[in-house]
């Protein structure tokens, strides 16, 4: 999976890519998101981790705007999020996403899928499209599968393909909602090395998971929600092994049991 | 048997007008029908709203009421739609008569033709059309890229049931002074009395073949995009 490495660009780490301010959410009278303070960096990889319900994926989703918010901001690259219209698509397409349950469009090919942002959106022409599409399933290892339609492949493929599909429009920051939740076992790991390669290669990733191993090869900072709350930030080693909040304690516990 | 064979022409020129009727309607019932699905399931609220409205109104109201209203209370209040008699191809041009009994058609089946979409739309996963909205793509391009296409392959039996009730429904224009294949029934049903069965058979045969027609076109369809996807 090298070949998913770019160049070893400057670690970045530095200017705010991602910036969440004063961010609250409800849905009716639900509160689900509370308080949240969350400036993500470029090159960084953040994994969100926390019980279910705790308003993580409405964490991921505001971020593109797949869901509004009810008070505070969110800028990107040192701009506030645009409320619809043309620039709203703009924004989406700087932002890549990956769903947990794939969302690869039925009726489409493999190929047609990952060009299909590229061609509507940025106005890239087909073959070109086609050839840089072709390129980024060779890398993701899926090449051979290209004319196939996404019922015929196994999740972790489609996964990937998805993965490939966020990556043809060039996006600035990933986000990742519980990317490996609904594959098999044996498949998850085919997924996780790709999203390692790519955090290793410099791309600035918010990613949903319970995936110990991933956050601790790949992340550089975990984030504990708990009740729509941000409860505890840390690097992946001090966190797990060395929870603050009795919240964490008690999550990790649970799911350090199985 | 006299009656069909003697005024074969008259049986044909009312079929001509019942398939002229039935594809100009259907035509236009499917492209206003599929925006009224698209302002439904649209984000502008307002849109939304008028095509609810619309859809209650106009399905719950009987087609002849709609006949009615368009044929004699338009023209009445000074809309005889009689403008497009001017509109002419060559030698051929429409009639006020056949003008009004399409939009009558029309705006009547457009209502089932959303209800239809709008199932087929409901019928494609949310996840589909949040994937291209995450891509960056506009409403217009996620319905015409992504949910239509998709939508188009749910909804072509009930779509299909909805034009053949269309290409039945064509036959209340008789009472509107169109010389369809019910009127020319009854015109003939009057000029050979004792044919009347075999003059009935011979209108029931020209129906049963548009509408099988239309089913075969939709089987087709239906036998072609399974072949294409999964
Ligand atoms: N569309 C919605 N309408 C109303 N409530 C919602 C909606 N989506 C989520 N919620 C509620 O908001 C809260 C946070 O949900 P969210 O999906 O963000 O949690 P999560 O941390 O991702 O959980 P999981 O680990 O189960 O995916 C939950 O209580 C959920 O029931
Ligand atoms: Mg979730």
């Amino acid at each position: 999976m090298t070949a998913l490495e770019k160049e070893p660009t400057t670690p970045a780490q530095g200017e705010p890519l991602v910036v969440l301010s004063d961010v609250q959410k409800w849905y009716g009278d639900l509160h689900v998101l509370k308080d949240i303070n969350l400036t993500v960096h470029r090159g960084e990889v953040v994994v969100v981790i926390g019980p279910s319900g705790s308003g993580k994926s409405t964490l991921c989703r505001t971020i593109n705007r797949l869901e509004t918010i009810g008070e505070g901001s969110i800028q990107l690259d040192g701009k506030p999020l645009p409320e619809e219209g043309k620039a709203l698509a703009n924004l989406r397409a700087e932002v890549g996403m990956v769903f947990q349950s794939f969302n690869l469009f039925a009726h489409k090919t493999i190929l047609e899928n990952v060009t299909l942002g590229p061609i509507k959106v940025r106005g890239v022409k087909k073959a070109d499209a086609d050839a840089k599409a072709q390129e980024l399933l060779d890398r993701v290892g899926v090449g051979h599968q290209a004319a196939k339609y996404p019922a015929q492949l196994s999740g972790g493929q489609q996964q990937r393909v998805a993965i490939a599909r966020a990556l043809a429009m060039e996006p600035k920051v990933m986000l990742f909602d519980e990317p490996t939740s609904a594959l098999d076992p044996e498949m998850i790991s085919e997924v996780l090395d790709v999203m390692v390669t790519l955090a290793k290669g410099g791309m600035t990733m918010v990613v949903v998971t319970h995936e110990m191993g991933f956050a601790r090869t790949a992340a550089d900072r975990v984030v504990f929600m708990a009740d729509g709350q941000i409860v505890e930030e840390n690097t992946p080693e001090e966190f797990f092994t060395n929870p603050q909040s009795p919240r964490a304690q008690d999550f990790l516990g649970k799911i350090l049991k199985h | 048997m006299e009656a069909i064979t003697t005024d074969f022409d008259l049986y044909l020129k009312g079929f001509g007008l019942t398939v002229g009727l039935f594809v100009a309607s259907g035509i236009a019932s499917l492209v206003f029908g599929a925006l009224l699905a698209a302002a439904r399931v649209g984000p502008i609220s307002v849109l939304a709203k008028a095509s609810a409205a619309y859809v209650t109104l106009f399905r719950n109201t009987p087609l002849l009421m709609i006949f009615i209203f368009i044929a004699i209370a338009m023209p009445r209040i000074g809309f005889t739609f009689n403008f497009v008699e001017e509109i002419r191809v060559g030698d051929w041009n429409i009639s006020g008569f056949f003008f009004r009994a399409c939009l009558a058609l029309t705006l009547y089946t457009s209502a089932f033709v959303c209800e239809a979409f709008r199932s087929g739309i409901n019928a494609v996963p949310i996840g589909q059309a949040e994937a291209a909205r995450a891509l960056g793509l506009t409403f217009g391009q996620n319905m015409t890229n992504i949910v239509m296409p998709q939508a188009l392959r749910a909804v072509v039996p009930p779509l299909t049931s909805v034009q053949i009730a269309l290409a039945k429904n064509t036959s209340v224009a008789a009472a509107f002074g169109i010389a369809e294949a019910t009127a020319t029934m009854r015109l003939l049903g009057n000029r050979y009395g004792d044919q009347t069965v075999e003059i009935f058979f011979f209108i029931a045969v020209g129906y049963i073949i548009i509408v099988e027609i239309v089913a075969l076109g939709s089987y087709a369809l239906e036998r072609r995009w399974k072949a294409a996807a999964r």
